[in-house]
């Protein structure tokens, strides 16, 4: 075979049809990724501007107090989303692998269906309800129980309901397909060779599906850390995460480093996070979808 | 007819998951509904319920600031679902296909956009739009759109190539067609559900995007999401309740429109068989 | 070489180190049934992707009447393919699976259905030309994919493990529905199989394949009879094989002996002193009470073993092998446990150089 031929059979159709998505991933993911990494690094200029000069100083300045406590509450709000979701989920998932194949699909489909509605719409929704003169607090008073509205509005509580009610389908889906793959026989064996229900779940159910779960804690933990839209949204400029004080840096701030830094800590925590991931499943398994 | 003590527990086990689920689809369910409710509310600010109208739904109409935006956002999720189930596509079939250097960093690449928080990647364009000097606004919004839609796509479409794919594509060639004629023929009818749902999650992904769309508008236009966000501070007014309505009631029947149609052709092919 | 129609000149292919078929070489007749038969990863389906386009020799030639095709794309040769899965196309009904390399070529409408209808009434599947691959059995399928291949009359038709996915039943009626078609259009057929069976009753000549080399190139009697390997011999029917020492030549008959005793095989170029294998068939090997002339080969009756259509009678031999001899009945001269003398008929067993 000639270097030509070669060249039209094998190298041309790769190029073409390769080469789209691995230009446009350089372009705007590695290439915008790596200059973060490098804008974290340099200083903040007395008008906003970026001082090219290697420094330290967005690292230490995400020590001082109040970054650090922002940081500390994301980090918490988004692993109490997390094992909440999980806790909530995982027999939600539980029961609908159990159904037959055609409801199953039906009944992940309902979960999906509310999630085409703008999601801030649905957050909307929870404010309205929980608002001082809104339904909820109209109705407690009516019955008696409180005699002054509770203040839900902009709490971390309210908060944190919005958190998991959009966080919920990304814990029950990796969690359903793992369920749903797990070979009923491995089941009937357990139970065969005088395990209990129990025994079962604990020894059998659960190593086996988690990496589904493993998958359900990436997918939930990850962008509960870098939202701030839950937070603008109920939190109403109150209760700050993460992903707002990034926002807040590439808009009146202006600390693009500080911001660099930030965004360079959320992918540090998911990196190390997808490590032990693939330490134990392999990434392409991992159920984005 | 006697019960059998397993019998019982599976039943109250039966139950106790049903209503469970029943739960939680409740709450899923509940920003839904309350959506709804309070686009027939007549107030001007949803403060509380105040008697039903259908003012909202017409008034929409006139809000030429959201309908402005409405469009702006479907212009740019319709060309960011074009692009990414384009290059998805190809992508998908030359990334199984082919061995080459770098294939695994561009395979893992991929995951970044669909795992690493939207805000970060969003700034991070934002600071390299800002260094080339690239203006912000629609171009900047799509090419946003795009770098998390088409992970998604490609994945998706990934999924639905199966192993012997391959050979239907040699039988092809071997009959005589070459590779274009191959891809349109064989490849792309082989692989079509899997580009329709990518089609349909890259366009739900875009339309509902507020981070990218967020970081990278400029001062120009807003999409409908960014409209929303920024109305949050003095009220979400009930006209933007009736469009979402909308919006939603198109998608579902549209849903339940496809998945009809698709099974009368099954039908009438099967009887034809 | 002029009745040659496909011909390969030492051609080699490599997957990385993994050299699959080493310097190849075979020239294939017009109008000829050839198998490539052997175990599975021995080279044969990458030969024939080879001739097919789907994979390009490392080295070598491969001619096509008398024609280098290397820089032919697939779609350029005029050579077709059976799959082993049919991989028909699960979108187009069998009307379009079979005129599909019509419709590529753009042929007038009016011709490409005369062509198909043609070619269902070849594979006898008049009035399934709406139905979607879907909803054919496997063997409907089979015959499906054979006329697609064969609607644009190619020179070669190339099938690989064609037959592999039916039952057994199935199997046989399609293997002789197949040599029909073979003779009745003369086309030239590679065949690719693993079922030695299959290729003995079909071909015309075999070409046995182990990792990667052809150990044997003839007709099936050659090969069952006259095997020139001892990997032939052992793949190709039942064989009892020993290692042993030429002690005497004459002519074509070599008197060999070994650990259990003496024995009379043919055998040509050998001399005396080299060590050899030899190869005997079950059904041919003889017993009896009172001592042969010519052999010095005693055992004991261990086993009779029921095959259905078959007796095998295993003898222990005084070195702690065994041989075995098939009956279609169970001899009763002799019982388990006997002494018996073994001997043959010298001309059916076959002396081959000795390979480790």
């Amino acid at each position: 075979m000639n270097r030509k031929n070669k060249f039209k059979r094998k190298t041309l159709p790769a190029l073409a049809m390769a080469g789209p998505v691995s230009l446009w991933m350089i372009l705007f993911v590695t290439l915008p990724m790596l200059y973060i990494i490098y804008i974290s690094f340099m200083s903040r200029g007395v008008f906003g501007d970026v001082v090219y000069n290697f420094s330290w100083d967005s690292y230490k300045t995400l020590l001082d107090t109040t970054y650090y406590k922002v940081i500390v509450k994301s980090i918490r709000a988004a692993a109490i989303t997390t094992v909440l979701c999980l806790i909530i989920g995982y027999p939600f998932a539980y029961y609908i692998a159990k159904k037959p194949k055609e409801v199953a699909s039906k009944l992940i489909m309902l979960i999906m269906i509310p999630f085409w509605t703008n999601s801030l719409m649905r957050l909307n929704s929870w404010l309205l309800l929980f608002q001082t003169s809104g339904p909820i607090n109209r109705f407690l008073q009516n019955t008696g129980f409180i005699d002054a509205p509770i203040n839900f509005v902009y709490t971390d509580g309210l908060v944190m309901l919005g958190l998991i009610t959009s966080m919920l389908p990304f814990a029950v889906l990796p969690m359903y397909s793992s369920i749903e793959k797990l070979s009923k026989s491995l089941l009937e064996a357990s139970a065969d060779l005088g395990a209990s229900r129990r025994t079962t779940f604990l020894r059998i159910t659960l190593p086996l599906t988690f990496p589904g779960i493993f998958s359900s804690i990436i997918l939930v933990f990850i962008p509960s850390l870098g939202i701030y839209t839950v937070t603008d949204m109920l939190g109403g400029g109150k209760v700050l995460y993460i992903g707002n004080i990034i926002k807040n840096q590439f808009g009146a701030i202006r600390n693009w480093p500080l911001g660099a830094a930030l965004s360079v800590l959320l992918i540090v925590i998911t990196g190390l996070l997808i490590f032990i991931y693939t330490r134990f499943a392999k990434i392409e398994d991992m159920e984005v979808l | 007819m006697r019960v059998s003590k397993i019998q019982k527990r599976k039943r109250w086990q039966g139950l106790v998951g049903t209503i469970y689920s029943v739960a939680i689809y409740t709450i899923l369910y509940i920003p839904v509904l309350v959506m709804m409710i309070f686009s027939f509310n007549n107030q001007r600010y949803n403060y509380y319920w105040n008697g039903f109208t259908t003012q909202w739904y017409t008034k929409l109409f006139t809000n030429s600031a959201v309908i402005d935006s409405l469009w702006y956002s479907v212009i740019i999720a319709v060309l960011a679902t074009v692009i990414s189930v384009t290059i998805g596509t190809i992508g998908a079939l030359g990334l199984k296909k082919y061995e080459f250097k770098g294939r695994k960093f561009v395979n893992n690449m991929l995951y970044i956009p669909i795992i690493v928080p939207e805000i970060v990647l969003a700034v991070a364009l934002l600071i390299i739009f800002m260094k080339v000097g690239f203006a912000l606004g629609m171009g900047s919004i799509l090419i946003g759109h795009c770098t998390f839609c088409i992970p998604y796509a490609l994945v998706t479409i990934k999924g639905r190539i199966s192993g012997d794919g391959y050979s239907l594509e040699e039988a092809s060639l071997d009959l005589g067609a070459n590779r274009i004629q191959t891809f349109i023929n064989i490849t792309l009818p082989s692989i079509m559900p899997g580009v329709m749902s990518a089609a349909f999650l890259s366009f739900t992904l875009s339309i509902d995007d507020i981070v990218m769309s967020n970081m990278l508008a400029g001062s120009k236009s807003s999409t409908l999401p960014v409209l929303i966000l920024s109305m949050n501070k003095s009220g979400i007014t009930p006209d933007i309740n009736a469009l979402t309505t909308i919006m939603i009631l198109v998608i579902v029947i549209s849903m339940v429109l496809n998945k009809a149609i698709k099974n009368m052709l099954k039908k009438t092919k099967n009887t034809e068989g | 070489m002029s009745d040659s129609i496909v011909t390969l000149i030492d051609v080699e292919k490599s997957f990385g180190k993994n050299k699959v078929v080493k310097k190849m070489n075979i020239e294939i007749k017009e109008g000829e049934f050839l198998t490539l038969l052997g175990p599975s990863g021995c080279g044969k389906t990458t030969t024939l992707r080879m001739i097919a386009g789907f994979e390009e020799a490392s080295s070598g030639i491969i001619m096509v009447q008398g024609e280098s095709i290397e820089d032919k794309e697939p779609f350029e040769r005029e050579v077709n393919t059976v799959f082993q899965n049919y991989a028909l196309f699960p979108h187009m009904s069998v009307f379009d699976n079979i005129g599909y390399a019509l419709k590529i070529r753009k042929k007038p409408k009016n011709e490409i259905t005369k062509r198909v209808n043609e070619m269902l009434d070849l594979i006898q599947l008049k009035g399934y030309e709406n139905r979607k691959p879907d909803a054919l059995s496997g063997g409907q399928k089979q015959r499906v994919a054979i006329a697609r291949a064969l609607i644009n009359n190619p020179k070669v038709l190339l099938l690989d493990e064609p037959l592999g996915a039916l039952d057994l039943k199935l199997r046989k009626q399609m293997q002789v529905e197949l040599k029909r078609l073979q003779k009745k259009l003369g086309i030239t057929f590679i065949y690719v199989t693993h079922d030695q069976e299959e290729a003995l009753t079909m071909s015309d000549r075999i070409a046995i394949m182990n990792e990667g080399v052809i150990e044997q190139l003839a007709t099936p009697s050659e090969i069952y009879d006259r095997p020139i390997t001892k990997f032939v011999a052992g793949f190709i029917g039942e064989s009892n094989i020993f290692d042993g020492k030429v002690i005497e030549v004459h002519d074509e008959i070599l008197v060999i002996e070994n650990s259990a005793g003496t024995i009379m095989a043919k055998g040509s170029g050998f001399k005396v002193g080299e060590i050899v294998h030899v190869s005997i068939r079950p059904e041919y090997v003889k017993v009896s009470i009172d001592p042969v002339e010519g052999f010095n080969l005693k055992g004991t009756v261990r086993d009779f073993l029921y095959m259905g259509t078959v007796v095998n009678t295993v003898i222990d031999l005084k070195d702690n092998t065994e041989i075995k001899y098939s009956r279609f009945e169970k001899d009763d001269d002799f019982k388990e446990r006997d002494s018996v003398n073994i001997y043959w008929n010298p001309e059916k067993a076959v002396v081959i150089k000795y390979k480790k």
